[in-house]
């Protein structure tokens, strides 16, 4: 973290760490790491509370639209001129922060004190560490360690700690049941996540997430990323990690544990004003996390599509593929229809995981064919590659879905 | 250091004193998770990142998963405070017995084994070194464990599933 900007670097490419140096400068040097971590620390919670609080107006707008209404469209920043006010209801972010600090906090009378308060911010905290390990650009990341991958894991396994924190001490019926199906859905869900990064370690040789990405440099044929996602058992993973992240950010349809119209809202039921919001915030941490970890994964990091892109700074790619990935999400969102609980623990166990087991011997016969010589002989790799993870694919699909699927209307021909 | 040192070691040893006195089962159990989660620390004090993550990964994700499963699945009661009967002299002798047996175990185990002191400086094993540690000389070992664990989750799925005739009869009307 401490390491100077190399100079080959373009300026924008090395700007924040000559203002991360600039502002260190000024503090003797036996505390410039510390000066170093808390600067890292204070930007990514100030970015990602910023693109959080924007990403709310942009979730609404987007789901009205593909609902056919505006959104919200009236809150505007009054002191904006020639807009009368309304900018598209840019506002909205800022007065619904308003809303939540000033709205009463209610604690039920039997709730447990402790336990009800330490829930968010747990929850808070342990979101905000795994950004620590994501490298957001060629020099950008806060701590550069040898197990990052396993860290980004461990730090969102005391998510589920909070989750359960607070549906047992909110002394609420839904609570605590929302809070079990939540933990059993996280639990499920850990599973494939987890399957659907190990070939990318295998592959990369490597659990430390900037040497994954630099695993991911280079052109084939000088023109065609050399992106993990591009490989069959890349794409596969990449799939599998995706849908097993919707389901661990409890984003639709895997949204179950604050299911409104069944759970009221499952274990948040309890919680107002600001400690709701800090739920609200931790979900966005989760779901940004999660992306961003998908980017740095599969769709190699801070890594430019083309080698004369490369002139655009490299945060500016991993922000372009994080939005891509955030908008993949509240499509999903807008278009899918809430799934059941035992559909949901059906789709994890006897889908996911199989899957992501195939697809990790596929990583292995990738790895092992990777000195084929000659195209003809590479097409062949890759279409084996392909045939291993899509004829499963349906096998195990046709299987679960036997009896079910088609859906027949009876009433609606 | 050595402060660093003796906050975790009192962090490890309250928290799970505490969690041993608590009548809250859930408390308790929150508490012990705090106590792994300086454990946590403690390997990442010493240097040990890899074992320091698995750790967290392990006790504080999924050992304390099954912890408090465990604990709201076999409460009986309203309340969550542990019902335990009336203590006898025999329980309080059983319960002596016990921990003798394993104290013995374990001190045996650590008077008998040989800690070399260390050389100076501290090896610098990447995570590269201990996956190809782990996957060569102590392949076998790593197999056996993966037989254990896979034998058990079997286990666990055979005394989870229910009679599929006896639920279809329960089923119909």
């Amino acid at each position: 973290m401490t390491a100077p900007a190399p100079l080959t670097d373009s300026f924008l490419e090395r700007v924040p760490l000559l203002v991360r140096d600039f502002i260190t400068g000024w503090f003797p040097e036996p505390i410039r790491w510390v000066v170093a971590g808390l600067l890292a620390a204070l930007t990514i919670l100030l970015v990602f509370a910023t693109i959080f609080a924007l990403l709310t107006l942009l979730e609404r707008k987007i789901i009205a639209r593909v609902q056919n209404r505006p959104g919200p469209n009236r809150t505007g920043l009054p002191w904006l001129p020639f807009t009368e006010g309304r900018v598209f209801g840019l506002g909205q972010p800022l007065a619904d922060g308003i809303k939540a600090l000033t709205k009463e906090d209610i604690v039920p009378r039997d709730a447990d004190q402790v336990l009800h308060f330490l829930a968010p911010v747990v929850l808070v905290a342990f979101s905000l560490m795994t950004f620590a390990v994501i490298p957001f650009g060629r020099n950008l990341v806060s701590v550069d360690l040898d197990a990052a991958v396993l860290f980004f894991f461990a730090a969102g396994a005391g998510t589920e700690l909070a989750v359960f924190m607070a549906g047992w001490s909110s002394h609420n019926k839904y609570s605590l049941l929302a809070a079990m199906r939540a933990l059993a859905q996280l639990i499920s869900y850990e599973l494939p996540l987890l399957l659907s990064v190990v070939p990318v370690v295998m592959l990369a040789g490597k659990l430390s997430t900037t040497g994954i990405v630099a695993a991911q440099a280079g052109w084939k044929f000088g023109f065609i990323p050399r992106w993990f996602v591009l490989s069959p058992w890349g794409a596969a993973g990449f799939v599998i990690f995706f849908i097993a992240a919707l389901a661990e950010s409890n984003r639709s349809p895997f949204d179950l544990p604050e299911a409104e119209s069944e759970l009221i809202a499952g274990h948040l039921t309890e919680y107002s004003g600001f400690k709701y919001a800090l739920f609200f915030m931790a979900e966005y941490f989760g779901m940004m996390a999660l992306s961003g970890l998908g980017v740095t994964l599969f769709l190699g990091g801070w890594q430019a599509p083309l080698p004369v892109l490369e002139v655009i700074p490299s945060y500016l790619w991993f922000g372009a593929k994080l939005m891509l990935l955030i908008l993949l999400f509240m499509w999903i969102r807008a278009t899918l229809p809430r799934l059941r609980m035992d559909q949901l623990t059906r789709l994890a166990w006897k889908f996911l995981v199989p899957l992501a087991l195939i697809n990790l011997g596929n990583a292995a016969f990738w790895h092992l064919s990777a000195a084929w010589p000659g195209l003809p002989l590479q097409a062949v790799r890759y279409a084996i590659g392909v045939a291993v993870i899509v004829i499963p694919f349906f096998l195990i699909g046709r299987r679960l879905s036997a009896g079910v699927a088609p859906r027949t209307y009876r009433y609606a021909p | 250091m050595t402060f660093a040192f003796a906050f975790l070691a009192v962090l490890m040893v309250a928290s799970a004193g505490v969690a041993m006195l608590l009548r809250n089962l859930i408390h308790s159990a929150l508490l012990l998770v705090l106590s792994w989660a300086g454990v946590a620390a403690f390997y990442l004090w010493a240097g040990a990142q890899f074992v320091a993550f698995a750790q967290l990964l392990v006790y504080v994700g999924a050992i304390s998963m099954v912890v408090l499963f465990a604990v709201l699945l076999t409460r009986r009661s309203a309340g969550s405070v542990a019902d335990v009967e009336p203590a006898t002299f025999a329980r309080a002798a059983a319960g002596l017995l016990a921990a003798g047996l394993v104290g013995g175990v374990l001190g045996a185990t650590m008077l008998r084994s040989h800690f070399p002191t260390a050389t100076g400086e501290a090896p610098k094993i990447s995570v590269h070194d201990i996956g190809v540690d782990l996957m060569g000389p102590q392949v076998a070992a790593l197999l056996v464990v993966g037989v254990i664990l896979t034998v058990s989750l079997i286990g666990a799925v055979v005394i989870a599933a229910t009679d599929p005739a006896a639920t279809d009869k329960e089923d119909k009307p």
